[in-house]
């Protein structure tokens, strides 16, 4: 049946006056072909994730390939992490003073420092950060290799492209993401002190006795940890994206355009859900 | 002759040295509505080099991607050295192709290596034993072999598309594979690098003695390399023989084609 005669279909359905097929069967066309699409990434995403999977578990391991993306992923993205972590504390630490002093609570800024940072906004700024950075480069060299058929000659020399190049990604984005996250936290606390100490005095031993005052482990290593699930999403989508591009120089910019708009918006999403379950699992 | 059935019921030590060392058999491949291969069957033997000729987009480069196992037919099937490659996990596939040597249309060298990593790539992957120094000379010897020593610490960007197909087929040769394929290789250069890596195929076939498929629409250079060739047209294999069989045939493709070349 043509793409007409099923306008015509729906119309009837639809009623007399759409028989044509006017917009509500373009529209639900237009929906229908969205929902496929939708479902037909998932399911490809879910045959992708097992490839991987399977490549990872399964020997020869590449040690080279993934120290040299821990060194990539990481040590490359600190900079920016911190810097991100640093400006994020110093206008949390200036915007929180206003409104606490305004609710006479001035004496809990440390502690609301200290629990916004390390809770959410840390976690969430990391993971936004490297989404970007890494999210895109992932999306743009994996697309630029499909493109060029160097992923082809890398599977022609019976080398697994899972293995070396999806896999070592993905592992590396886990492994980096609460080590950076620690590293904005950090960054983010110590800006944040600054900020607040040079408005009123205030030591760095006082700010951080007061900040963690009555806070225990359990608060703090969740909230870090939750960014490996971060790191995991941030590889896989910008892996997929990248591996399934078709298209030339066009593919390759949507590779890495919709890397880094879909990691963003799948970390925030996981968000959602672990800062549910922490709060659950950890009261 | 055995068929192709039998000797995969065969283990692979037993198989007979005469038998096809690549089989395909009434492929199909179609890519949405596009039928691109039609029922194509061929074989090829150890030593003997194999020409597919036709007019872009007849499906010379997708049969050579099947047979590698890159991708898959819809139906027909592609047997190498007895064993059909159907169903077959990456893995498996990569056992496979450890006896393979492809060169891709447009080299497809790795960007962010230089010459020589490119070549060492597979030893590095697949000749773990080999010390460091070992496979240093192994690809000393092969970009030696294809007339690119003195270019090893060049990046591919660097240098031409001729002297970047030379490094694909070192590469290619690598793992001192049985089966050579090669898409393409004179296609884009000018005439005399196109003879450089005609006869350097051909010193290369006289040395190695591979089982090679040349996917050209260069009638000259598949007069130079093949053995025997096969005209593709619309998917289906219009004839196959010798050159002057071709020459003789009064098929009116095969008259068009070659008053064309």
């Amino acid at each position: 049946m043509s793409e007409r005669e099923l306008g015509l279909a729906v119309g009837d359905v639809a009623g007399p006056s759409k028989a044509e097929g006017g917009p509500s069967s373009s529209t639900l066309r237009a929906s229908k072909g969205l929902i496929t699409e939708f479902l037909e990434w998932f399911g490809e995403l879910a045959i992708f994730s097992w490839r991987v999977v399977r490549a990872a578990v399964t020997p020869p391991y590449e040690f080279h390939e993934l120290f040299r993306q821990l060194d990539e992923i990481g040590s490359r993205s600190l900079p920016l992490v911190a810097l991100a972590g640093a400006a994020i504390g110093v206008v949390l630490s200036l915007e929180s003073r206003q409104s606490l002093t305004r609710f006479g609570a001035k004496s809990l800024l440390p502690a609301a420092l200290v629990f916004s940072v390390v809770h959410e906004i840390g976690p969430i700024i990391t993971a936004l950060v490297v989404s970007g950075r890494v999210g895109a480069g992932i999306g743009a060299e994996l697309a630029s290799m499909k493109v060029t058929e160097q992923i082809d000659a890398i599977e022609a020399s019976a080398v697994n492209p899972y293995r070396l190049l999806a896999a070592t990604r993905i592992l590396a984005c886990t492994l980096m993401l609460p080590l950076l996250t620690l590293a904005a936290d950090l960054c983010g606390l110590l800006m944040g002190w600054v900020a607040l100490a040079l408005v009123e005095p205030l030591s760095f031993h006082q700010f951080i006795n007061s900040g963690f005052n009555g806070s225990g482990f359990s608060d703090f290593l969740p909230p870090t940890f939750k960014t490996a699930a971060f790191g995991l999403i941030i590889g896989l989508i910008s892996c997929f994206q990248g591996m399934r591009t078709r298209g030339g120089a066009a593919g390759v910019g949507r590779a890495a355009t919709s890397s880094v708009v879909l990691s963003s918006l799948f970390v925030i999403l996981a968000d959602v859900v672990l800062v549910k379950l922490i709060i659950i699992f950890f009261p | 002759m055995p068929t192709i059935e039998q000797i995969a019921m065969k283990p692979e030590a037993a198989v007979d040295s005469a038998a096809p060392v690549i089989a395909v058999r009434n492929v199909h491949k179609s890519f949405g509505s596009q039928t691109v291969l039609n029922g194509v069957s061929l074989n090829v033997s150890r030593g003997e080099t194999l020409a597919v000729l036709g007019r872009s987009g007849t499906g010379k480069s997708v049969l050579l991607r099947l047979i590698i196992g890159l991708d898959m037919p819809d139906s027909g099937s592609v047997w190498i050295h007895g064993r059909d490659l159907a169903g077959m996990s990456l893995d498996k596939l990569g056992e496979i192709r450890l006896k393979m040597g492809f060169l891709f249309q447009h080299a497809a060298l790795y960007d962010s290596l230089t010459v020589e990593q490119n070549v060492a790539f597979p030893l590095q992957h697949h000749r773990k034993t080999m010390s460091a120094s070992e496979q240093s000379d192994r690809v000393r010897q092969l970009l030696a072999e294809v007339g690119m020593d003195g270019h090893f610490d060049k990046m591919p960007s660097d240098i031409s598309g001729g002297m970047q197909k030379r490094v694909g087929l070192a590469r290619a040769l690598a793992l001192e594979p049985d089966i050579l394929l090669l898409d393409e290789p004179t296609a884009g250069l000018d005439p005399i690098s196109s003879a450089e890596i005609g006869d350097l195929v051909l010193k290369l076939q006289s040395e190695h003695h591979m089982a090679s498929i040349v996917v050209t629409h260069d009638i000259h250079s598949a007069k130079t390399i093949a053995d025997r060739l096969i005209l593709l047209n619309q998917g289906k294999v219009v004839i196959e023989g010798s050159f002057k069989e071709l020459q003789y045939s009064d098929d009116a493709f095969v008259m068009e084609f070659l008053k064309h070349s």
